[in-house]
């Protein structure tokens, strides 16, 4: 046992602190050992968010299903019976749900995490666990509900080449397909965090939140392909990180469409910084926030 | 000589007052501009000491000032204070929920906080899904957890409902399941916050045995309660936070007098002026100067109650004194007269007396205390709740009895049992 006398030993007194908490927390120091620590916790989330969202609904999980496929019929009776929207000559049921499943992914990442301090407030105010747990389990929560949305329409392609409807064009980009994924998964959680951080304080971007949203799928070839628009308006449309994923994923699974590896380097880059400035800004926020929140 | 585990120096924190989304923008690009020419956070100099019952002008205040202690290893540590005296505050910083605004902790080995029992419980999920999700939370691996569930189970005794959703529990099963889950965490460090009390009698007997054991492991505890008997049971050492600052810091025996001390300031404070008097008929003669209570007294502890009564008229050599009780509702549940005449003592014009119920009966709860005094003619003085008392739940060994005020008539005085006495 060793005799300690602070005031007096300073530097004996000074040894062997796990742990010390002060105001400011230097820009970088992020601690995402701690995270990994927790990744019980986040499995755990993910069950929690699976298994508490049915509860009590006649159809269950099946909703994860319905609400694509409500989605894609209706932009086929809208964009291509009425307005008569091209599809670049892919079968637009089949066009609008690769659309669709991944735009919902990534609107999903974003507007979920983007108020996670307002939600979570009850808990994050009486215990400390790493705050960044948080807004992954929603991204992959999601990336699960993702899985299944993708294997139904992966389902409905198979049943259209069945019917000779289409010829196979799978282009080697498929095998980027988990990359894709992960570009948006990130690019979510990075806009997400970014807006959660600024929520606790001013509620205003809540609101604004909700409609950029959806404005911001008018500004990505979600419901028309990135061929069928030129000049201004296409450059304007390749500014958008997430256009160059859905153009690749369209382009790997129906031949059709826009494949530019510099629109690619351009939305991981743009994901790697949002990310990044994300992570900063959330981890000085997650100190506080319970004052202003 | 045990290792420090914890050691908070200069501690501050601050909050803003009133609704904090007016004026923050503002706020937050003054502190910027501010920051920027490299000087101090203008908002800083206005906050004020942290008192809760003055209105004060400023709009930021300070919860915690200046707090430095230590604790060391296998020490049991009570926190108490008034409310809002800043205690939970600190607790928060310890738990890391929120920040301090200057000042810093050190902390060695793993923590755990208890500020609430069942935090992130899902009502729908079952007991089993809740065990598993809180103690993560917590800060538990799930392997940790499997390991000890069976001991969680058996130590929440609602065996038969771990598979049925927690929202179809009582909450006194809510609260023993989320308790059983926070009591199995194996930290070195323990901070628990007022917890105990919610379940009944049985479960927080059950509870304060559980964070004995917990602190006879050699583990560090930080304890938190408004309930003296569980801070006299369990701690050893005792922090009194006395509007944001550290009031006392010493043996728990001495800190709880301490606390009791303030309580007792509080009904001096108040004197004779809040007091309600007849002016018309009383306190032309003699008046009644002061009246001390504690303000908390164990279950069946001796009250003892001071009086001091000054003579404006010499004529006047000897007084009677009664006393009445009231409840809360207001309905006189005892009243004692002293029969017997007090003289003033020799060449003073006050008499001060103590009166001691030696066997006190009542109900937890709190009381009023109406005195008068009178000579054998007529009534001299009469004040109306001059003081008030709580009887605690519990008695001065910590045990507990389930008895609450206002179902029938809460208590009664036996009057043999009390003694009165001149002390000046």
């Amino acid at each position: 046992m060793r005799s300690k006398k602070p005031s007096t030993n300073a530097i004996s007194g000074e040894t062997g602190w796990t742990e010390i908490i002060s105001p400011k927390r230097n820009f970088l120091d992020i601690n995402l050992g701690e995270v990994w620590r927790y990744r019980d916790l986040i499995a755990l989330f993910v069950q929690r968010d699976f298994v508490a969202i049915y509860k009590q609904t006649i159809l269950g999980p099946l909703w994860l299903i319905i609400q694509p496929v409500l989605t894609t019929l209706i932009f086929f009776i809208v964009f291509t019976k009425v307005a008569r929207l091209s599809t670049d000559g892919i079968p637009p049921i089949l066009f609008y749900m690769s659309g669709v499943t991944l735009w919902t992914y990534f609107a999903d990442c974003f507007s979920k995490t983007s108020n996670i301090f307002v939600t979570n407030a009850s808990i994050f105010g009486k215990v400390y666990f790493p705050r960044l747990t948080t807004p992954l389990s929603i991204v992959i929560s999601n990336l699960l509900k993702l899985g299944i949305q993708l294997g139904l329409f992966f389902l409905l392609f198979i049943v259209y080449y069945l019917n000779g409807q289409f010829q196979l064009h799978f282009q080697w980009t498929i095998l980027l397909i988990p990359l894709l994924i992960l570009l948006m998964a990130l690019l979510g959680l990075g806009l997400g965090i970014i807006f959660s951080s600024l929520t606790t304080k001013y509620r205003d971007l809540t609101f604004l939140l909700q409609f950029s949203v959806q404005l911001m799928m008018y500004a990505t070839p979600v419901i028309y392909p990135l061929s069928s628009t030129g000049g201004h308006l296409r450059q304007v449309l390749m500014l958008n990180p997430v256009t160059g994923i859905i153009e690749t994923f369209r382009y790997s699974v129906f031949g059709q469409g826009v494949f530019e590896p510099a629109l690619l380097v351009y939305s991981a880059t743009f994901t790697s910084v949002v990310l990044f400035m994300g992570i900063i800004i959330f981890n000085q926020v997650e100190k506080s926030f319970m004052d202003t929140v | 000589m045990a290792d420090t585990v914890i050691k908070i120096e200069d501690l501050y924190k601050q909050y803003k007052l009133g609704v904090v989304s007016t004026g923050t923008l503002a706020h937050d690009l003054n502190r910027w501009w501010y920051k920027l020419r490299g000087l101090d956070d203008p908002y800083e100099k206005v906050t004020e000491l942290n008192t809760r019952a003055e209105k004060g002008n400023a709009e930021y205040v300070w919860a915690l000032q200046n707090i430095n202690f230590e604790v060391k290893q296998g020490e049991v540590l009570g926190i108490i204070g008034k409310n809002g005296a800043g205690k939970s505050t600190l607790l928060k910083i310890l738990s890391k929920v929120t920040g301090p605004t200057k000042g810093q902790i050190k902390i060695k080995g793993r923590i755990a906080s208890l500020l609430e029992v069942g935090t992130g419980f899902h009502p729908e999920l079952t007991g089993k899904e809740n065990t598993f999700l809180n103690g993560a939370i917590l800060g538990m691996t799930k392997s940790e957890i499997r390991s000890k569930f069976d001991e969680i189970v058996a130590f929440s005794g609602v065996e038969k409902y771990i598979d049925t959703p927690v929202k179809r529990y009582s909450s006194g099963m809510y609260v023993r399941l989320a308790f059983a889950v926070a009591a199995h965490l194996d930290p070195e460090i323990l901070i628990v916050d007022e917890v105990l009390a919610v379940g009944d009698a049985e479960f927080q007997k059950k509870c304060l045995g559980k964070l004995k054991d917990v602190s006879g492991q050699g583990r560090t505890v930080l304890f938190v309660s408004h309930n003296m008997a569980a801070i006299d049971a369990l701690c050893s050492k005792t922090l009194i936070i006395r509007n944001g600052r550290v009031g006392f810091e010493g043996p728990t025996q001495e800190g709880i007098k301490n606390y009791f001390a303030d309580s007792l300031k509080i009904n001096e404070g108040k004197a004779i002026a809040d007091f309600s008097r007849d002016m018309e008929r009383y306190g032309k003669l003699v008046r009644i100067e002061a009246i001390e209570a504690r303000s908390q007294f164990f279950w069946r502890e001796p009250l003892e109650l001071t009086f001091s009564v000054r003579r404006i008229d010499r004529n006047i050599t000897a007084l009677e004194f009664g006393f009445g009780i009231n409840d809360t509702s207001g309905l006189r549940i005892c009243t004692f007269e002293s029969g017997e005449a007090y003289a003033f003592p020799e060449g003073s014009d006050t008499l001060s007396l103590k009166v001691l119920l030696t066997e006190p009966k009542f109900v937890p709860g709190k009381y009023f205390i109406d005195l008068g005094v009178r000579s054998s003619t007529t009534t001299l003085d009469h004040i109306i709740c001059g003081v008030s008392f709580e009887v605690m739940e519990v008695d001065k060994q910590g045990n507990h009895f389930g008895f609450t005020q206002g179902t029938s008539i809460s208590g009664y005085i036996n009057t043999e049992g009390i003694v009165t006495q001149i002390i000046n």
